[in-house]
């Protein structure tokens, strides 16, 4: 014979709580007509409780949120690349301002070359070249960054085609003049016509259009546009990109590029803006990165390149992220910690006023066990109540960021079930004082209470 | 050396209650035996130990020294649970203050024994409903104590010492809140449940209430200065 499942349920309540769930039902209901009886006291009571629970799950959202585009953003970098770049050493910097000279920086092909001969495991290595100019069709303009790659760039990038194709090998060889648009330039350039087989300039070039990538996901990514000229109109965001062989960069552009700042003219030439490595083995990112580091260091007079490694980007980033959550956590304890005291505050107090109905309920049959539970009940009630409203609003918070400041959150599944049952916890831990102090007062005493 | 019929038997009960330094002799060796059916008054002037004799006899206290036995049971020496238990089952209380639990109503109130003896919620309720039109007030089910005047009050409370069916009722001047009228329609009600076999115990200051009682125990100081039946 199966037993009921409701009298099974009974029988577990009656081993561990010495209580039949019949009256653990009747406890409840009785509990909760109590604290009904003192509504605003009860709400008081918990609002502690409340935003304690409410910040843990907003705060969690909003810390998921950030973290998981932050990581996005660097995975999105490859974690199996190591990004080399070109930088303008500061010393330059500063003297440009003042006079106009060529000021020559930054990789080189011979780099590149010896990168690859020194390291095995390298797969491949695409360097690139980006320039920031207009891009014109009759007389549309888009202020655009024109990286000059190699065909390959696609194997190791986050670029995907979605229409048409990339360039070829042969017409990186022949530097041919054929472009790739990014899908937001190509609908600003050719509001409705076709742009594939169609041409567009820059400067007094013509590049035809054989491809349209889709548009990068992350506007402010570290993308090759911060390397690029500082005095263009465009305000910060995202540059959209147009891709040409990278031969065809050097053969359009030249090596020098001249640029105007604030009164003053200065040129640079800068053999290679970019660079990726892709290393095979994710154990060998870090090392290869170190290897690069080296070779570079004792072929360069500055430092005129950095490194980047989105695997330890990736690695620092899910630190600080385990960081934030320790602080969190602390806060959270905190919070539920003071909202705890505040429960036991009341629930004290509650002991005390109701003094005289416990000696009845003593003088009536009641164990100190049941006094216990019903006051046990009453507090636990109380938090996890605190905890739902908590809950509630803490799902609504993070909703509301998403929806107003459009900044992304995440809502886990386990942070709410989490702060609810930290709730319920703070209910039995809280109110277990109050509760043995109400069951061990004398009956005879009790019902003396004025 | 005890008939089959005896409810309650005293042996030499003494009740010390020990205030830092000083100790105070409430009861001072009280042998009593009780027998079911009757209808007791416990009379004497304040501070004698009728309170603290009832408290006793109600398993809300232990005696200092001394034997009780309840339905044949030595209770004297119990532990806290099951005193409870004793309370819950065989004893009903009625007190002058009434005691009821504010937040309750009528029918809530009178189900609170039964509720501690693991009454099912539906038999319950019907046993309340019935206990509350027993003692006149079927039309007040739903109302708050506070809605209800002393005498209604207390017949709540008596009703409420009915459920679980004691073997004994104890009252700690159950008139004395009251007007005289509402007294007598309490003592009415003890009356019927005499006459109904009810064993019941009644401490009170008036003459006129003991009058209907069946036998007397006067106490001074804690011992028995009179006992209506010897
Ligand atoms: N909790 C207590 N602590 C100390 N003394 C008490 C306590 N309860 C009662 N007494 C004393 O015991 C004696 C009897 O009290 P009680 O039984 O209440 O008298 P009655 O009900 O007859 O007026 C009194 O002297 C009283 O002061
Ligand atoms: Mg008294």
């Amino acid at each position: 014979m199966i037993p009921k499942p409701e009298s099974l349920f009974s029988r577990i309540t009656e081993r561990v709580l010495g209580f039949s769930a019949a009256r653990l039902r009747q406890s409840l209901k009785m509990g909760m007509k109590s604290l009904w009886a003192h509504r605003l006291r009860s709400l008081l009571t918990v609002l502690g409780i409340v935003f304690g629970v409410c910040s843990v799950i907003a705060m969690l959202a909003i810390g998921e949120g950030a973290s998981y585009e932050a990581q996005e953003q660097i995975r999105r970098l490859g974690s199996n690349n190591i990004i080399i770049r070109s930088v303008k050493p500061p010393e330059e910097q500063v003297t440009t301002t003042e006079r106009s000279f060529v000021v020559e920086y930054g990789l080189r092909h011979a780099d590149i070359q010896r990168i690859r001969s020194t390291i095995p495991g390298v797969k491949v290595i695409a360097p690139a070249r980006v320039i920031r100019r207009n891009v014109w069709v009759a007389n549309r303009r888009a202020d655009c960054d024109v990286i000059g790659v190699v065909p390959w760039y696609t194997d190791i990038s986050s670029v995907r085609v979605k229409r048409g194709r990339f360039f070829t090998d042969e017409e990186l060889n022949r530097d041919m003049n054929v472009c790739v648009l990014e899908e937001g330039i190509a609908q600003d350039l050719f509001p409705i016509t076709d742009p594939i087989g169609q041409s567009v300039r820059v400067d007094a070039d013509y590049f035809r259009v054989v491809g349209i990538v889709e548009p990068r996901s992350d506007p402010n990514g570290k993308g090759a546009e911060e390397k690029t000229d500082q005095n263009t109109s465009q305000p910060q965001g995202a540059p959209n990109r147009m891709y040409i062989p990278l031969t065809s960069s050097k053969s359009r552009f030249g090596e020098v590029l001249v640029r105007r700042s604030t009164g003053s003219i200065s040129a640079e030439r800068v053999e290679l803006h970019e660079a990726t490595v892709v290393v095979a083995d994710l154990k060998d990112v870090v090392e290869t990165a170190q290897i690069i580091e080296e070779i570079l260091r004792s072929n360069h007079k500055k430092k005129d390149y950095e490194i980047i490694v989105p695997l330890a980007l990736l690695r620092s980033a899910e630190r600080t992220k385990r960081i934030f959550n320790v602080v969190l956590g602390s806060v959270a304890a905190l919070s539920l910690l003071v909202g705890g005291i505040g429960i036991m505050n009341i629930m004290l107090a509650t002991v005390t006023e109701r003094t005289r109905e416990i000696g009845i309920r003593r003088a009536l049959g009641a164990r100190k066990k049941d006094i216990t539970f019903q006051f046990l009940i009453e507090t636990v009630l109380l938090s996890t109540t605190g905890g739902i409203l908590g809950v509630l609003l803490g799902l609504a918070i993070p909703f509301l960021i998403t929806h107003f400041a459009e900044m992304r959150t995440i809502v886990t599944l386990w942070s709410p079930l989490i702060a609810f049952s930290i709730s319920a916890v703070v209910g039995v831990v809280f109110g277990i004082y109050p509760a043995f102090r109400a069951a061990n007062m004398d009956p005879v005493e009790a019902l003396r209470h004025e | 050396m005890s008939d089959d019929n005896t409810i309650v038997r005293l042996e030499e009960i003494t009740r010390t209650y020990q205030m830092g330094a000083v100790s105070v002799s409430a009861l001072r060796g009280i042998s009593l035996v009780f027998r079911a059916g009757e209808y007791i008054a416990i009379m004497g002037p304040s501070g004698c130990g009728k309170s603290t004799l009832l408290n006793i006899l109600g398993c809300l206290d232990r005696p200092s020294t001394g034997r009780y036995y309840l339905g044949g049971l030595d209770v004297s020496q119990l532990k806290d649970d099951e005193l409870s238990a004793i309370r819950g089952a065989r004893i009903g209380f009625v007190f002058q203050s009434y005691n009821l639990i504010q937040q309750l109503s009528v029918l809530e109130n009178i189900e609170v024994p039964l509720y501690y003896q693991g009454v099912p919620e539906k038999q319950s309720r019907e046993r309340a409903r019935y206990l509350a039109e027993l003692v006149g007030l079927g039309e007040r089910l739903d109302h708050k104590p506070n809605e209800l005047s002393g005498g209604q009050q207390q017949r709540v409370a008596i009703a409420r010492a009915l459920a679980n069916d004691p073997l004994i009722i104890l009252a700690d001047e159950p008139t004395g809140n009251l007007d005289t009228a509402s007294g007598k329609e309490i003592l009415a009600i003890f009356g019927d449940l005499h006459a109904q076999g009810k064993t019941l115990v009644l401490v009170t200051h008036s003459d006129e209430v003991a009058e209907r009682a069946q036998r007397v125990v006067r106490l001074r100081d804690g011992k028995i200065e009179y006992d209506s039946e010897t």
